[in-house]
């Protein structure tokens, strides 16, 4: 069984929580990336995310046997949301559990940022203006119908301010 | 000639009107596919593109074969 997957319905740590539950674990460190009201200086309303489903999971698997390679792992789960979303709702999902906790930190940090550049998945934000776009693409564009800053090639390494969500 | 599916995601699929398509083309390879396509559709300007061919990450100097699935991948965003 895949141990990255999508979903249309809300997310549940306490499911992520069990599901990597182990009796060789001592230590559990999750995140939840949720909709943030506000990015780049625009009010955001909401959001959809859309991905290449099949790819995705290949590329989540990936980065997760990547996580087990580098740090000393005993479970992990993660779980990104597709579909229509509202603020405060929770996008993404990452749980892992392992023997001792600076691995779990390590591995839940690795594994983030690496769906976030790998996967994937496209996130379309509604903001209060009226206005639309899809984020990372909208503004690279030429025929962006709006003033937009320079493109940024590593936007996405900037969770704190560059993305609406995680 | 090739028969090739063409799958669109986001705001591909949004500008083409559509998810997915297939057509004979002409093109030997990704990029010269996706510079059909980009000439037939107005695809907006898009920095940083990638491609998948049969559902895993490819180079756009891949050859096309008939029957392959190709997806043209807009930067990402998840989280």
């Amino acid at each position: 069984m895949s141990r990255f997957a999508f979903s249309r319905e809300d997310l549940s740590p306490e499911a992520v929580r069990q599901r990597v539950m182990d009796p060789a674990s001592g230590a559990y460190v999750a995140f939840e990336g949720w909709v943030r009201n506000h990015n780049e200086g625009h009010d955001v309303l909401r959001l959809e995310y859309e991905a290449y489903e099949g790819l995705g999971v290949k590329e989540g698997e990936r980065i997760i046997a990547e996580a087990e390679a580098r740090f000393g792992i005993q479970s992990i789960y993660c779980v990104h949301r597709l579909g229509e979303l509202g603020i405060a709702d929770m996008a993404v999902l990452v749980g892992v559990s392992t023997p001792h906790r600076a691995e779990a930190f390590e591995a839940c940090r690795f594994i983030i940022d690496e769906v976030k550049h790998r996967v994937p998945i496209w996130k379309k934000e509604y903001y209060s203006n009226g206005d639309s776009g899809w984020v990372n693409c909208e503004r690279c564009s030429a025929s962006a119908e709006h003033q937009h800053d320079e493109p940024n090639p590593d936007s996405d390494s900037a969770a704190s301010n560059k993305a609406a969500a995680g | 000639m090739a028969l090739i599916k063409i799958e669109y995601f986001a705001i591909l699929r949004e500008h083409v009107g559509k998810s997915a398509e297939s057509l004979q083309t002409e093109a030997q390879t990704a990029q010269e596919l996706y510079a059909e396509l980009s000439e037939r559709y107005a695809f907006p300007e898009l920095n940083h593109m990638k491609v998948a061919i049969n559902e895993e990450f490819g180079e756009w100097n891949a050859v096309l074969n008939d029957g392959d699935a190709i997806a043209f991948i807009p930067p990402v965003a998840g989280g």
